[in-house]
């Protein structure tokens, strides 16, 4: 059960880096949005640096939610999410090994480009730790609560915008959490129990999700 | 599938329990002698009771020693609420035996819930605006309680969309029932993490004016207004399912005479 489940990380993976560029647009999403922010709202730092938790993570929320819709779309088209289906692996499974890669594709490289863009946004410097762990913990449910919606959708014409329709609400949680805990480190108020209930709802996700991406992954495929 | 085989105007197989009448409820035609017979009740008590609650609360009960008449309002405003919220419940109560049991009727029964859920949280939301602008001087503010219900609303809005996306309309139903048991998964936690985020970035000025504790004369009121908009909700659900059930009876007709 391991090797395929490893496999099939292996695989998106290679398909993600050999796609090039293609990879990395939405770190390039997220990049671009966060420096659209003091052109809105006026270069005084101080203004940034209260609104700079905010922003990053609505920011990076977005660009994770945008490449969603990839997650199942292309092995739906060219038929190998059946032969997937027809494989060894558990569609539980499956749902789970897409995430993860997802997050790794997506999830991940918004964590690393995060301390840069909080440089420009001009961060407090005690967010700077609790933002990258904040993101490293959060942005797997990101991606998990997201591969629930990509398989709900994953057969319709106009799946995207309804994607995100589908998704945002459900995100307003971790936005919360995340968010908290950045600015309960900057005003020295303690950031554990805000992490404390993201790890809680990471662990969550990760039980229930797959479960339920697998439903409707079936749905897809009958 | 069992509304299709049965759509096409054949008598029914004999069911072989006889006594569970939920399953019983599968077959259309018996769920439309039930709705035919429900109607005309749910109707009546609709509208006595809405009649009756506005005239109540509009006319006979004194106004508020603080808010003057401004206050009436909570008599749409506070039983919008709860039905928004047991609609939404029994969404997703109809989401898991759509799912578990395939029972066509649950299949039903979200799909004409969700516009008239949808519909109270837009009213409650609606109201609240409007009793805010007189008592707290701004049409909305980002209170707890307005957040979240704003949130359910979108909840409505992403089941709506989704079920409407499919063309076939069993894979929408089931589409929108996994949709429906996540979203009330999420339900606590999003309620949870609004009010924390809420207690760290206001005061508690506005939640104090949010309870305020009610006199017993405008309890009559209230409800009779939550009766009458259950009852209402009822005759929609009876409406919505019965009108579904002619949709498809009549799509299945026409496909039969073009295969023809």
């Amino acid at each position: 059960m391991v090797g395929p489940f490893l496999a099939l990380i292996g695989r998106d993976l290679r398909l993600a880096f050999r796609g090039g560029i293609g990879s990395l647009v939405s770190v390039v999403f997220f990049v671009i949005a966060s420096a659209l922010f003091p052109l809105g709202v006026g270069p005084e730092l101080t203004l940034l640096e209260r609104i700079a938790p905010g922003v990053l993570w609505v920011c990076a929320l977005l660009a994770a939610m945008l490449s969603l819709d990839r997650m199942f779309h292309d092995d739906h088209e060219d038929g190998s999410l059946e032969q997937i289906a027809l494989g060894a692996l558990p569609l539980e499974l499956v749902a789970l090994a897409k995430a993860i890669a997802h997050w790794l594709t997506t999830g991940l490289p918004l964590v690393l480009a995060a301390p840069v863009l909080a440089v420009l946004l001009n961060l407090s410097t005690e967010g700077f730790v609790v933002l990258i762990v904040s993101l490293l913990i959060g942005s797997p449910i990101l991606s998990l609560i997201g591969s629930v919606g990509a398989a709900l959708t994953v057969g319709l014409r106009r799946g995207g915008v309804l994607l995100s329709l589908l998704v945002l609400p459900l995100y307003v949680p971790v936005l919360i959490f995340g968010v908290g805990a950045v600015e309960a480190a900057i005003h020295g108020l303690g950031e554990r129990s805000h992490l404390l209930i993201l790890g809680g709802g990471l662990v969550g996700a990760l039980v229930l999700a797959p479960f339920a991406a697998a439903a409707a992954l079936r749905l897809a495929l009958e | 599938m069992a509304v299709r085989a049965n759509d096409s105007g054949k008598p029914a197989k004999p069911e072989k329990k006889r006594g569970r009448t939920w399953h019983a409820l599968a077959n259309p035609a018996r769920f439309l002698r039930l709705a035919r017979a429900v109607f005309p009740w749910a109707a009546g008590v609709a509208a006595v009771c809405i009649i009756a609650g506005v005239v109540l609360g509009l006319f006979v009960v004194p106004p508020d020693y603080q808010q003057g008449d401004a206050y009436r309002i909570i008599f749409v405003h506070v039983p919008a609420a709860s039905l928004a919220m047991i609609i939404y419940a029994i969404m997703a109560l109809s989401g898991a035996a759509a799912l578990i049991w395939r029972h066509p009727l649950a299949d039903l029964i979200g799909k004409a819930s969700a516009p008239v859920g949808a519909a109270f949280t837009f009213i409650n939301l609606l109201t609240g605006s409007l009793w805010g602008q007189p008592m707290w001087g701004t049409w909305w503010v980002w209170d707890a309680r307005l957040t979240s219900m704003l949130i359910l609303f979108f909840l409505y809005l992403g089941y709506i969309a989704l079920h409407a996306a499919f063309d076939d309309p069993t894979k929408g139903a089931r589409s929108s029932a996994i949709l429906a048991l996540v979203g009330a998964v999420n339900l606590p936690i999003i309620k949870f993490s609004v009010d924390w985020w809420n207690t760290l970035h206001q005061p508690a000025t506005i939640s104090k004016l949010d309870a305020p504790s009610i006199d017993s004369s405008m309890i009559a009121p209230l409800i009779l207004m939550f009766v009458g908009f259950i009852a209402y909700y009822l005759l929609m659900l009876t409406l919505r399912i019965r009108s579904e059930i002619i949709a498809r009876r009549i799509r299945n007709l026409r496909l039969a005479q073009a295969a023809r």
